[in-house]
């Protein structure tokens, strides 16, 4: 395994949007957490795809039909390799949102009922929130929510508490999307599944990022999205046991998912296939291939050691920005490479626009994560993400923006 | 660019609305917010006998561009008829704002007009007259005025 240090001046070279200027000064982007950029490779996989072999999958028997069932399969299998599953227990949706919804919709109508108990965390996003509280007043079941302290990590005893009360499913992020936390998953999965819980690992912001082993987390499912990973957007991962989708009940019906249909019923389609109901975004399947491909030829390890130089740089850069107000925790860690903060009273609308004409791209808002941000008493922070092609002066641009605000709001 | 907005005028009413608060009688008392980004406001409007404008206050927590905005707005519309503030554009506040590069940045802009759109749905509300879907979306769209 290569352990040298990624070069991101040189891997910038391979996405093409770093050439673009905006208002004539070069791209500096720092909203990773919301979507990531695409390398050449990745885009060429799906123009590939379109110019000579496109075709629906499953269904033909003539050559591009059969190439293109190959090469999507394929991609399933780097999948599968990636985090360390079987193919049969990867089934693509359209976006980690769409994969946890499938489990609340599928696993939780099936299992969940009056009184029945849901533990999520304060620090999901909505897309791990509100499927469950959709599930929640179908079936009568109840939600918990273990909190975070000042530091945003998750309260100990609460946490043992709320599983001590045998939550028949436990739905919790990896990495935050707005406090960078990365939480012990595999601590939570062994507590969880001594009290019978089945544990949904939303791994949207972890995946991209860190080595990521389904086997040795123990999760039964865990969600992530393509296009936060250097893949196209459209395309998301469901991972489940294999026993666990085998017995549950199928979310979207239509063509593909069937073995056999009458008129009187239908008899459903082996695994994973039964959860891909309907023709599939093939050309952005094997985009994400094309995109694994990349990140394994980089290598994970060297991905999170980069991440993790970068995120302490930033962490020490920014402290140094009088009036600001950084939330997450301090321990790199335990931290992914997200950092929200607020300065002083500029709003970070303000902010971003400010940054924005300086070719600087980050986030500002509530992340998603509206319970969250009323925990940390703020409508909305701003929020810096890296990823590979960002380097130690993408901060420092970001840090000079900061300056440039304060001047601006005469601080 | 994106600098017209943060001319000194808009930072000295973010630092110091004028106007803010609220008005206990009001006649007129709205809220609205911004999804987008979590802002919202809160407007109230007095009219006396002569439905003019005796008072107007608003309050809430927003980005400069909306609570400058806010602030000018309430200003310029003390002492206003109700025939007024009913025929009170979108181009007339942001001449208020001194912003003219409208359409260049539309996220900005509905920063800009999320008093205005509470203002219009507070005096249609007041003359019971109805709002349609599109008017709502023109509120708050850019275009046109520019």
């Amino acid at each position: 395994m290569c352990t040298s240090q990624l070069d991101p001046e040189v891997i910038k070279r391979d996405f093409p949007i770093f050439k673009r200027r905006i208002y004539g000064k070069p791209l500096i982007y720092l909203d990773n957490a919301a979507t990531t950029q695409r390398p050449r490779q990745v885009i060429e996989a799906i123009r590939e795809f379109y110019e000579n072999y496109n075709a629906n999958v499953h269904r033909g028997v003539y050559r591009l039909s059969i190439e293109a069932t190959e090469a999507y399969e394929n991609a399933r299998a780097k999948v599968a390799k990636f985090i360390n599953a079987e193919d049969s227990e990867i089934v693509f949706t359209r976006n980690a949102t769409e994969a946890l919804n499938l489990v609340a919709y599928s696993w939780g109508l099936q299992n969940l009922k009056r009184g029945d108990r849901i533990l999520l965390t304060e620090m999901e996003h909505h897309s791990n929130i509100v499927p469950w509280q959709l599930i929640a007043k179908h079936t009568g079941a109840v939600i918990d929510y273990i909190p975070f302290n000042e530091e945003g990590l998750l309260v100990e005893e609460e946490k043992d508490r709320l599983l001590s009360l045998g939550p028949k499913i436990v739905s919790i992020t990896h990495a935050s999307n707005v406090l960078g936390t990365i939480n012990d998953v595999k601590e939570i999965v062994e507590k969880a599944h001594k009290v019978g819980a089945i544990v949904v690992v939303d791994a949207a912001q972890s995946v991209p990022h860190m080595p990521v082993d389904v086997k040795e987390i123990g999760c039964d499912f865990l969600a992530f999205s393509g296009h936060k990973a250097l893949g196209p957007l459209g395309v998301g991962v469901l991972y489940g046991k294999r026993d666990l989708l085998k017995e549950m009940n199928p979310f979207l019906g239509g063509g593909d998912m069937i073995s056999r249909v009458w008129l009187s019923g239908a008899e459903w389609n082996e695994l994973p296939w039964k959860f891909e109901a309907g023709t599939s975004s093939v050309a952005d399947v094997i985009g994400l291939g094309a995109a694994i491909d990349y990140l394994n030829s980089i290598g994970m390890d060297r991905v999170r050691a980069h991440e993790v130089k970068l995120t302490g740089y930033a962490l020490k850069r920014l402290s140094e920005v009088p009036d600001i107000k950084i939330y997450g925790p301090r321990d790199l860690d335990g931290r992914c490479a997200v950092v929200s903060f607020n300065l002083a009273d500029i709003h970070p609308h303000d902010l971003a626009a400010i940054l924005d004409e300086e070719g600087i791209a980050i986030r500002a808002g509530h992340h998603c994560a509206q319970p969250l941000l009323n925990k940390l008493g703020v409508a909305a922070t701003a929020r810096a993400s890296f990823y590979i092609y960002n380097s130690e002066s993408d901060i420092d641009a970001l840090v000079e923006g900061l300056y440039k605000a304060r001047r601006i709001f005469k601080l | 660019m994106t600098s017209e907005f943060y001319r000194e005028k808009i930072i000295e009413h973010y630092r110091n609305p004028r106007n803010y608060g609220s008005i206990e009688d009001a006649q007129i008392k709205v809220q609205e917010a911004n999804p987008l980004c979590g802002d919202d406001i809160e407007l109230y409007i007095k009219l006396d006998e002569e439905k003019r404008v005796e008072d107007i206050k608003f309050r809430g927590r927003g980005c400069a561009l909306s609570i400058a905005s806010a602030s000018l707005m309430t200003e310029h519309l003390k002492g206003k008829s109700i025939d007024y503030l009913l025929s009170f554009t979108k181009k007339d506040l942001l001449d208020t704002l001194c912003i003219k590069t409208l359409g260049l940045n539309p996220v900005r802009i509905k920063c800009a007009l999320l008093p205005y759109k509470a203002l219009k749905i507070g005096v249609h509300n007041h003359l019971g007259k109805e709002i349609s879907e599109e008017d709502l979306l023109e509120y708050e769209a850019e275009e046109e005025t520019a």
